[in-house]
């Protein structure tokens, strides 16, 4: 705790820190867009097409300056937006293709410039080399203030567009059909991203700029449905992992800041996946786990009801006749041991009961008369719907929705009484009734 | 052989044998998992040298392919459980790569890997590190690695050709055939990045991306048919290998760039006068249909 705060009292450290904040922020938010538009690889190809860019900068001007850097880096990444969109209009080249050609092409052309600057008289290209893989400690306070305006530019773009840019992530086509130039927004969106990438890259370098667009809105994504609250998230994970990675990396000796950055980012990412709510694995997984376990119950108990019910029909049933497990899974199949797991759950609800002194898998299982009742409700619910299946085309179409109750409460009324009637002539119609289990 | 002609011939092979596996990315429109691939293999590369305390190509190749296969595993298990495809494989490189930088800074001392180096590779270099079996030069051990995996994913792919071409064209008649896609999409991948590892010791990754997917789409450009897709993306790796080296030499600049550069000089010719697919040809039957 001391050595953090001996760090935090140290102003370079204290400029890195905002600076990676603003980078987390604003990547954060701009990558939501990305990740929705399905291009959150053209975070990468801008990264890389970058260089050429800074390059010619520094060919021209001679000196390391970080706005005509910028500038160089953002006309170079717009013009790898131009290719790429060129090529995948003009030629049947798929957009993963055209991304990775401009991409590595646009970078092989700025290590030929690159190598050319190394050569020539001030060929100090120190400053060039930070560009590429990040140090974010060489920051300096200059660096952070210009990063700081264009930050707060991007944000505020993004508010004042928050509409339109709503709009073009999830229906360009509505949009066109308003009248509204989204063309222009589409090119204005690119502009943002590449500003995003280009203030990054000297904080955490080409390759790993491209996670700080994706990893926190990919994050974010998994904690909401609305774009806005989406958007605010991302933008606090990537503060978040901005400040951690910073930390990390100056409490510990020859640690790199981008990559510490991009491996916290990458850790709230995994947390996301797993413990969101609604769509994290962990609550799916439960999900599928208690949908499986009512799906075996409800097989059991309509496998005990169709045993009981043939016995009926074939006059053999007498009262307290039980069937064993090798019965039960023959009509149908599941483990021995997991169907003798489903039995012993169903009898502490009172809904099966064991018949006569045998154990394990050779105990003989009954319905109660609740359980009976149950199993006479999803025996007939299953028949019904075999029939409407069978008679769609007849009936009619119909969209069930299963947290409004069964078959039998949502169908209209005459279609209802068209099933009974075909269920009567199909002979399907659950012979076997329980006390209290309606008609006979 | 002098000098000159080993780098150019390292040149062709790495660029015959990434573009031949190539152009099956782009086929499938995995152009993007190929890049990935060829950066995870950065701390596959670390990994294999940690444990095996050497440089020795074998220990990387095996580490570098078992990351690639690990990055296809997880970009299909995470595109599986609901990313989509784009972000699955954003997240997953870049987070392996995280992971090697981090481990090359913390074994600094012990690993003398030039993150650079391995970025950039020098291809001129590769003369130098020559192979020898009993006190006999057989020429740099580059040439032998790209030339043995190249000659292995012909081997594969030779024997597996109408099952690779239908999977890639068709992938659901493809199952329905029976045919194992699943396992294919697995070999496939596992040739891709036992040729980026081998490749990219030489010539660094920026190289192995280029040629993966420059010459394979200017030959996508060129023809309508697999087989001479496949030859045509060679024989332009080859091409580009030769005038970019001359081309580097001329203006005394890197090799891998002025090679990258001209396989993008040449996709730009094909772009604009492919006789079938080309924008001016395309344009000039426009016009012609309209007189």
């Amino acid at each position: 705790m001391e050595s953090l705060w001996l760090i935090l009292s140290d102003p370079n450290t204290r400029w890195v820190l905002a600076a990676c904040v603003l980078l987390g922020l604003s990547s954060g938010v701009l990558g939501c867009f990305a990740l929705l538009r399905k291009h959150s690889l053209l975070g990468d190809a801008f990264a890389h097409a970058a260089l050429p860019g800074i390059c010619i900068a520094f060919m021209l001007v001679g000196s390391k300056s970080i706005t005509l850097f910028l500038i160089g880096a953002v006309v170079a990444g717009l013009l790898a937006a131009a290719c790429i969109q060129a090529i995948t209009r003009y030629s049947r080249i798929k957009e993963d293709t055209a991304l990775g050609l401009v991409l590595s092409v646009f970078f092989g052309f700025g290590i030929v410039l690159l190598t050319k600057i190394q050569q020539s008289a001030n060929g100090n290209q120190s400053g060039l080399d930070s560009f590429l893989f990040g140090k974010a400690a060489s920051l300096v306070g200059t660096d952070v203030k210009v990063m700081m305006g264009v930050a707060a530019v991007l944000l505020f773009v993004c508010w004042l567009f928050f509409k339109e840019f709503k709009l073009l992530s999830f229906d360009p086509g509505f949009g066109r059909g308003l009248g509204l130039p989204m063309g222009l927004f589409n090119a204005l969106l690119m502009l943002l991203i590449v500003l995003a990438v280009v203030i990054g890259l000297q904080a955490v370098g080409v390759v790993l700029m491209a996670a700080m667009l994706i990893i926190p809105a990919l994050a974010a994504r998994y904690w909401t449905e609305r774009l806005d609250r989406m958007i605010v998230l991302a933008g606090l994970f990537g503060a978040l992992s901005g400040a951690a990675g910073t930390l990390v990396s100056s409490l510990t000796y020859n640690m790199p800041t981008g990559p510490v950055i991009v491996l916290c980012a990458t850790a709230l990412f995994l947390l996301s996946l797993i413990v969101a709510p609604q769509r994290g694995l962990a609550v799916k997984g439960m999900r599928r786990i208690k949908l499986r376990s009512r799906i075996a119950e409800e097989n059991l108990l309509q496998s005990l009801y169709d045993l009981a019910e043939k016995d009926l029909l074939a006059g053999r049933l007498r009262p307290g006749i039980g069937y064993r497990i090798a019965q039960l899974i023959e009509r149908r199949p599941t483990a021995p041991k997991a169907a003798l797991r489903t039995l012993r759950r169903l009898h502490r609800d009172g809904l099966v009961k064991r018949v006569g002194a045998a154990q394990g898998l050779e105990t003989r299982w009954m319905l109660t008369d609740k359980g009976g009742e149950l199993a006479y409700e999803l025996t007939l619910h299953q028949r019904m719907w075999e029939i409407f299946n069978m008679y769609e085309g007849v009936l009619g179409s119909f969209k069930w929705d299963g947290r409004q109750g069964g078959l039998a409460e949502q169908l209209p009324p005459e279609v209802l009484q068209e099933v009974d009637r075909l269920l009567d002539a199909h002979e399907l119609k659950p012979r076997l009734t329980f006390a209290g289990g309606g008609r006979a | 052989m002098s000098y000159e002609l080993w780098v150019i011939l390292t040149g062709a092979l790495v660029a015959s044998s990434c573009s031949f596996i190539g152009c099956w990315l782009i086929l499938r429109r995995m152009a993007m998992l190929g890049d990935a691939i060829s950066h995870t293999a950065l701390p596959g590369i670390v990994i294999a040298f940690l444990i095996s305390h050497s440089l020795d190509s074998w220990a990387m190749l095996i580490g570098a392919a078992v990351f690639g296969l690990l990055t296809t595993f997880l970009v299909q298990t995470l595109h599986q459980s609901g990313v989509q495809s784009d972000a699955a494989i954003g997240v997953t490189f870049t987070s392996l790569f995280a992971v090697g930088v981090v481990l090359v800074s913390v074994y600094a001392r012990d690993v003398h890997i030039d993150l650079a180096h391995v970025l950039y590779g020098e291809i001129a270099y590769v003369p130098w590190n020559q192979l020898v079996v009993g006190g006999v030069e057989l020429g740099p051990r580059a040439v032998w690695m790209v030339g043995g995996t190249f000659l292995l994913s012909l081997a594969v792919i030779g024997l597996l050709y109408k099952e690779f071409k239908i999977t890639s064209f068709d992938p659901a008649l493809a199952a329905a055939l029976g045919l194992p896609v699943t396992l294919l999409h697995y070999i496939l991948m596992t040739l891709v990045s036992m040729t980026t590892v081998s490749a990219f010791e030489s010539v660094g990754a920026i190289l192995v991306v280029a040629m993966l997917i420059v010459p394979g789409a200017t030959a996508y450009l060129l023809t309508d048919r697999l087989g001479i897709m496949l030859g045509m993306s060679c024989i332009i790796g080859i091409v580009t290998a030769v005038i970019g080296y001359y081309a580097a030499v001329l203006l005394n600049a890197s090799i891998a760039g002025a090679m990258t550069t001209t396989a993008g000089t040449l996709f730009l010719l094909a772009f604009l006068f492919s006789p079938s697919h080309g924008v001016v040809m395309k344009w000039r039957a426009k016009r012609r249909l309209a007189n």
